[in-house]
C-alpha cells in the first residue's frame, strides 16, 4: 500500500458554518496506479487532492504514505515530504515566470539540498523525457501552454516522488496538446508510476485505470477498470 | 543560503526600475549621513590643524573667571569678566619676568572704533598689542607692509596694519601701504595689511576684520590701560604644567582667583571639539531619519512585491520551500536592496565630499562608511522582517488559488 487515508475529514469554517468538505473518507492507492478523480465542483475532490497531498492537513483520520503515518506532520516536515515524495500537476502550468524551462524544473531539487552538478543533470534528464531537451533555455513566455505544462510534468518528476499530483492538467490546453499531455502522462504510468488525477472531463479520466467519484465530500462510486486494450477502454469507467 | 542570494539578486534584476526607485531613500539617507558626517569630521580636523599651526606651548590669561561651574567655559561669565578686567601692563611685566619659562608675553585689547580713508569709513575692531603678536599668532602674517617694530610698538608711534577685508572696503585698489588715515580723530600712517585669515572663531568676527595698532597708543589714544588678554608661549610643550602654575603663582599675588584665568591652548581646542563632536552628531541624527523613511520605502515595496509574488510563494512551498527557507529569501532580499542603496549613498558621499574639498574642509572617514553601511543593513533586515514574515506565513493552497 502506497498512500492510505482512513476516515479522513476536512472541515472549514465559514462566517458561522462549518462545512465538510471531505467527510470519513477512505481510500487505499497502490503502487503503479493511475487514479483519475471526478466529481462536480464542492464535490470534495479538490479537497481530497490538497489534504492527500499533505498540501492540507486533515480535521480528522490518519494519513499513511509508504506506511508511514505522516497525519500528524507539522509545516517544515510536511514541505520536507511534499518534496521528497509528490510531484505535482497544476491545471495553470505554475511555472515562475522569466525563469528557464531548466531552472523552472531544477525547483524542487534546489530546496532537497541536491548539488549544483547534480541537479543540471537530472533537470536536463527529465526535460528529455518530457521531448523538450531543445527549449531547457527558453523562459516560460517563450514555450506554449503543452509546452509549459511538459516542463510542469518533467519538474514533478525531477525528485522521483512516490505519487505524481494532477489537478485538471489539461483544463487549460487546446485538444491536441491535452492529447499530448495524457499520452506522456499514460506512458509514465506504464513506466510504474503512481498518477493521481482530478479532472472533469471523462475523456480525460478514461485514459487512468480506477476512477473515483465524489458528492458531497464522500466518494460516491470506486471502480477500477479491467486491463484491456485502450480503444475499447474508453467509455468504461463512467458513473 | 547560497541559493537564496542568488534568488534576491535575480528579483533585484528583473524589476531594476522599482529597486532602483526604492533603494533611493536609504541612497538619500546614507548619503547624507556620510556627507553630513564628513563635513563635521573635516571642520573638527580644520580646528585641530589650526591650533597646531597656533603651537601647542601657547598659554593664555584671561581676566575673571571664565571657567563656568562645570568646568566647561561660561560664556556669560566670559563676556562679564572681559568688560571687568582688571588686567594692566605691569602685570604684563610681571609675566615677562618668568622668563625661565616663557618665551613671549603679548598683551591684547580691543576697542571698536571707526576707520576712515578720502571719505569712506567703517566701524571696525581695533586690537591693541606689541610687535610680538604675530610670533604669538604664527598664523596670521602680513600679506603686503609689515607688522609694526619694537620701537613703534613701544614708543606708541600711530602706525596701523590692516585686516584684508578692512583694505578692501576702505582702499578698494589703491596701495593702501605709507598711506594717511584716521582713527577716530587722529591720523594714522597705515604701514601693512594682514593676509587673509577666516574665522576669528565660529559664529564671531572674522580676523580679516581687525585693524591693528600698537597697545601703547592704544592707551594714549582711548585713554584706557585695561588688558583683556595675555597671550604667552612656554619654553617648550613639555614644561607646560609648570608654567601655568608660576603664571598662577605671579598672579595670584596681586589677584584674587576668580579675577583672572590661565587657559593652555588644549582646553580651548577640547571645548571647540566638543562643540563639533555634537553638532556631528546632530547632522548625522537629523539625516538618519530620512533613512528610516528609506527603510519604509523598502518594507512598502517588499509588501507589494509579495503580493505580487503570492502565487510563486504557494508554488515554492508547495514544492517544498520550509517557512524559513521563505522568511530568508525575502529578509535577503530587501536587505540586499538596502546594502544597495547604501553602498550607493556611499559612493554619492565620496563624490560630494570631494566637490566639498575645495572650498570647505569635508573629510570622509572609514568609521563613518562602516557605521553606514551596517545601519543600511540593519535597515534592510528590520524592514524586511514584516514582509518577510508575511510570505512566510501564506498557506500554499490559499497562496496557489491566488490569482
Amino acid at each position: 500500500m502506497l498512500l492510505r487515508l482512513t476516515t479522513v475529514s476536512k472541515h472549514y469554517k465559514l462566517g458561522g458554518t462549518v462545512i465538510r468538505a471531505l467527510d470519513k473518507v477512505t481510500v487505499d492507492i497502490d503502487s503503479g496506479e493511475f487514479v483519475a478523480i471526478m466529481g462536480p465542483s464542492g464535490s470534495g475532490k479538490s479537497t481530497f487532492l490538497q489534504v492527500a497531498s499533505m498540501l492540507a492537513q486533515p480535521s480528522d483520520g490518519t494519513i499513511f504514505l509508504k506506511g508511514i503515518d505522516v497525519t500528524e506532520y507539522n509545516e517544515i516536515e510536511s514541505a520536507k515530504l511534499r518534496n521528497k515524495e509528490i510531484g505535482f500537476v497544476f491545471q495553470q502550468f505554475n511555472l515562475l515566470a522569466k525563469t528557464t524551462a531548466l531552472d523552472n524544473v531544477k525547483l524542487p531539487l534546489v530546496y532537497g539540498q541536491v548539488s549544483d552538478r547534480e541537479q543540471n543533470r537530472r533537470a536536463k534528464e527529465m526535460l528529455d523525457r518530457v521531448g523538450l531537451s531543445d527549449r531547457m533555455n527558453n523562459t516560460s513566455a517563450q514555450l506554449s501552454g503543452g509546452q509549459q505544462q511538459r516542463v510542469a510534468i518533467a519538474r514533478a518528476l525531477v525528485n522521483e516522488p512516490a505519487v505524481i499530483f494532477a489537478d485538471e492538467p489539461t483544463g487549460n490546453l487546446d485538444t491536441k496538446s491535452g492529447e499530448e499531455i495524457m499520452k506522456l502522462l499514460v506512458n509514465l504510468h506504464k513506466e510504474g508510476k503512481t498518477i493521481i488525477m482530478v479532472t472533469h472531463e471523462e475523456e480525460i479520466a478514461a485514459f487512468a485505470d480506477r476512477l473515483i467519484m465524489f458528492r458531497d465530500g464522500n466518494i460516491l462510486s470506486d471502480t477500477k477498470k479491467r486491463k484491456t486494450k485502450k480503444k475499447t477502454s474508453k467509455k468504461k469507467g463512467k458513473k | 543560503m547560497g541559493n537564496a542570494f542568488k534568488l534576491a539578486i535575480k528579483a533585484i534584476w528583473i524589476n531594476k526600475t522599482r529597486s532602483f526607485l526604492t533603494t533611493l531613500g536609504v541612497i538619500i539617507g546614507v548619503g547624507s549621513v556620510v556627507l553630513l558626517t564628513s563635513i563635521g569630521t573635516g571642520l573638527s580636523a580644520f580646528v585641530q590643524e589650526q591650533f597646531d599651526a597656533l603651537g601647542a606651548n601657547t598659554v593664555i590669561v584671561y581676566p575673571g573667571d571664565i571657567f563656568g561651574e562645570d568646568g566647561g567655559f561660561s560664556q556669560e561669565a566670559q563676556l562679564s569678566a572681559l568688560s571687568n578686567s582688571k588686567l594692566k601692563m605691569s602685570d604684563v611685566q610681571e609675566l615677562r619676568r618668568l622668563r625661565e619659562f616663557l618665551d613671549i608675553v603679548v598683551p591684547m585689547n580691543t576697542r571698536q572704533e571707526t576707520l576712515s580713508y578720502r571719505g569712506s569709513s567703517r566701524k571696525v575692531s581695533i586690537v591693541g598689542t606689541t610687535h610680538e603678536f604675530i610670533i604669538a599668532k604664527a598664523n596670521i602674517l602680513p600679506e603686503t607692509g609689515r607688522f609694526f617694530t619694537k620701537e613703534e610698538s613701544e614708543g606708541a608711534k600711530k602706525v596701523i596694519v590692516l585686516g584684508p577685508t578692512i583694505k578692501e572696503d576702505l582702499f578698494g585698489n589703491i596701495d593702501p601701504i605709507g598711506k594717511k588715515m584716521r582713527v577716530g580723530s587722529t591720523t594714522y600712517r597705515v604701514i601693512g595689511v594682514m593676509e587673509e585669515a577666516g574665522g576669528g572663531g565660529f559664529g564671531g568676527p572674522s580676523f580679516d576684520t581687525y585693524a591693528y595698532i600698537p597697545i601703547e597708543t592704544s592707551f594714549k589714544q582711548f585713554d584706557n590701560k585695561t588688558i583683556i588678554e595675555i597671550i604667552t608661549k612656554t619654553k617648550s610643550t613639555d614644561n607646560i604644567p609648570e608654567s601655568i602654575a608660576a603664571i598662577e603663582k605671579t598672579m595670584l599675588k596681586k589677584f584674587k582667583e576668580d579675577e583672572f584665568s590661565v587657559v593652555e591652548q588644549s582646553d580651548i581646542l577640547e571645548t571647540i571639539q566638543e562643540i563639533l563632536g555634537v553638532l556631528t552628531l546632530g547632522l548625522g541624527g537629523i539625516s538618519s531619519i530620512s533613512l528610516v523613511v528609506g527603510g519604509i520605502g523598502i518594507m512598502n515595496i517588499m509588501l507589494v512585491s509579495v503580493t505580487e509574488r503570492t502565487k510563486e510563494i504557494g508554488l515554492r512551498k508547495a514544492l517544498g520551500a520550509t517557512p524559513n527557507v521563505i522568511m530568508l529569501q525575502f529578509l535577503i532580499e530587501s536587505a540586499l536592496l538596502s546594502i544597495l542603496g547604501g553602498t550607493i549613498g556611499i559612493i554619492i558621499a565620496l563624490f560630494g565630499t570631494w566637490g566639498l574639498q575645495s572650498f570647505f574642509p569635508a573629510k570622509v572617514t572609514l568609521d563613518a562608511i562602516l557605521l553606514a553601511f551596517g545601519v543600511s543593513t540593519a535597515v534592510g533586515l528590520i524592514f524586511g522582517v514584516a514582509p518577510a514574515r508575511r510570505a512566510a506565513g501564506l498557506s500554499p493552497i490559499e497562496a496557489l488559488r491566488y490569482e
